[in-house]
């Protein structure tokens, strides 16, 4: 194992990060105080509350979610897909890494840089309500898994990319529909009897639901179903980045 | 001298069904400086990035240091840089820590005396905390050598390091190569710029449509294959060849003549010609030899292969 090879790639996507410090933080932040003047002080207070937890409240953990997923997403897809456009993968290719390495270095940080965002739109939830988390290693486990999966999935989508275009499809075409669609900003069961069941079909309920749990220890499906399918998808991320480097796959002729 | 790289029997065949390599054997002595001529796609870069791991072989077995480079990889790719032939580097980062990250994925503790040095002898140290994209491209070129080096390679891939590349800037690499030399680095390096193989490469290989068509020491392929004429300069013009010197190899150019000699030989006929020209009344005025260069022997050795691979064709 090549520690250092690790060590560089992280701390290399680190330092990317904190130069662009500003519109790293700043966007999700401002996007996020949007939401919450809509959406909590604007119509929430006309709306009632849900499952009895007050709308300003009930929606951080989905914003928090939309926010880590596409930030996830779009950090580790950039991350693999920069070098493949400017040419500077060679030095990957050619290095005594395996993809375990490579994979880890990049993952590790996009999911470091998505964990920060998902803090920072936290702390500022906590301005706009009033907000007590009722399982907080359960949120940090939860919040975790996220970011990493996410990443992975990036991490994928980046090796896939022929162009910024298709970089930017993926997050903008699938992501956020699903994460829009996957109640973050309502209860499933607020939805008539047969768009409940469509919406189980997308991935993304079972991990809104479980990190919502671990704030309010309500849910829409039960705890352990969150995390089989966060472990599942996290697998089934692992397996196809496992694949790509066996075969080159968009890398390597 | 032991081998350092040893490539076996390496073909290369593109998806799309070009093949690029065909069954390429090459040995790179340990401490040699080892040059790859040949024209545009005739397989250099993609013998150099089948060697570094960037392309897959399709056959064959490569070797560097004795470690097989798809089964011990790490052991193997620990031991080479490459300067690749564009140049490919992060724009916003800065030059010192671009460096840095070089030598950390190739699994080497940071040691910042180390990459001081590399960038002092490549004249980058007072660049060392400008961003890249602020660099010229001469500058850009350095800083990949920079990268290539940082983890204190054994083995220094340049391809086409004189791409695009003022004559100062080429000049300073080969003092950069031939120090590398001293230090006991082996190179090899890819170019078209003969004039580069011939000021600093000890053995020169030929590649043409993916086969090597020979790989020889410098000095001796430019005894064997280039020949030597010398220019006699006469103080009357001759109109035909006199009777007297038929047996030399003569022919007459600008009112003078030109004999064509081999060096290879012990015995070129220099002194019987001189002494002939004295007596058949000739009066010489001066005299000049030329040799051929390494440019003349790989034009006429290239152009042989297409030839050949010409009536293949036909056939």
């Amino acid at each position: 194992m090549n520690y250092q090879a690790i060590k560089s790639i992280y701390t290399f996507e680190m330092a990317r990060f904190f130069r662009t410090m500003m519109q790293s933080f700043i966007s999700p932040v401002i996007s996020t105080a949007l939401y919450f003047v809509v959406f909590g002080a604007a119509i929430g207070n006309r709306m009632e509350s849900v499952e009895g937890i007050g709308f300003g409240a009930f929606i951080v953990p989905g914003l928090i979610m939309l926010a880590v997923m596409t930030q996830a997403t779009s950090n580790a897809s950039l991350g693999i897909y920069f070098p493949k456009f400017i040419g500077t993968i060679y030095e990957l290719l050619s290095a005594p890494v395996s993809f375990l390495e490579i994979t880890v270095g990049y993952v590790g940080a996009a999911a470091t840089k998505a964990m920060f965002i998902g803090v920072v739109i936290l702390a500022t939830s906590f301005l706009f309500v009033d907000l007590s988390i009722q399982h907080p290693f359960a949120m940090i486990a939860f919040l975790t898994l996220t970011c990493l999966s996410f990443s992975l999935l990036g991490f994928i989508i980046g090796i896939w990319a022929g162009s910024f275009e298709q970089l930017q499809l993926f997050p903008s075409l699938i992501i956020t529909p699903l994460v829009f669609l996957g109640g973050s900003f309502y209860s499933v069961t607020m939805l008539p009897p047969v768009w409940q069941t469509i919406t189980m079909f997308n991935p993304v309920v079972y991990l809104i639901s479980g990190f919502r749990w671990s704030f309010f220890g309500t849910a829409d499906v039960p705890i352990g179903l969150s995390l089989i399918a966060i472990l599942l998808f996290t697998a089934l991320c692992v397996g196809i980045i496992a694949w790509i480097f066996k075969t080159g796959w968009r890398i390597r002729q | 001298m032991t081998n350092i790289v040893e490539v076996r029997g390496l073909t290369k065949t593109f998806d799309g069904g070009f093949q690029a390599l065909k069954s390429v054997d090459l040995d790179i002595k340990s401490g040699e400086i080892i040059a790859l001529l040949g024209p545009n796609g005739a397989g250099k870069t993609t013998l150099i990035s089948t060697i570094c791991g960037i392309t897959r072989a399709t056959s064959g077995t490569i070797t560097i240091g004795g470690h097989d480079t798809v089964t011990a990889y790490r052991a193997a790719r620990s031991l080479v840089g490459l300067v690749p032939q564009e140049i490919s580097l992060e724009p916003f980062e800065k030059v010192i820590s671009t460096v840095r990250f070089s030598r950390g994925l190739f699994g080497r503790a940071p040691n910042d005396a180390y990459i001081e040095k590399v960038l002092k002898s490549l004249s980058l140290w007072d660049k060392k905390d400008a961003k890249i994209m602020m660099l010229s491209g001469g500058m850009k070129r350095r800083v990949l050598i920079a990268k290539a080096l940082a983890h204190e390679p054994r083995v220094l891939f340049l391809d086409e390091p004189s791409a695009g590349v003022d004559v100062e800037l080429r000049k300073d690499m080969w003092k950069v190569v031939s120090q590398l030399k001293k230090d006991g680095v082996t190179i090899i390096l890819t170019t078209h710029y003969i004039e580069e193989a011939e000021a600093i490469a000890d053995r020169v290989g030929v590649i043409a449509k993916g086969e090597i068509l020979l790989v020889e020491n410098k000095a001796d392929l430019m005894t064997r294959m280039g020949q030597k004429t010398l220019k006699i300069d006469l103080a009357e013009p001759v109109k035909a060849i006199p009777e007297a010197l038929s047996k030399y190899d003569l022919t007459i150019e600008d009112d003078g003549l030109l004999f064509a000699y081999d060096t290879a030989t012990d015995r070129t006929g220099i002194a019987g010609l001189l002494a002939d020209l004295r007596t058949a009344g000739l009066k010489l005025t001066d005299l000049q030899t030329r040799q051929s260069s390494l440019e003349e022997i790989f034009v006429s050795l290239v152009s042989e292969t297409d030839v050949a691979v010409e009536k293949e064709d036909v056939v």
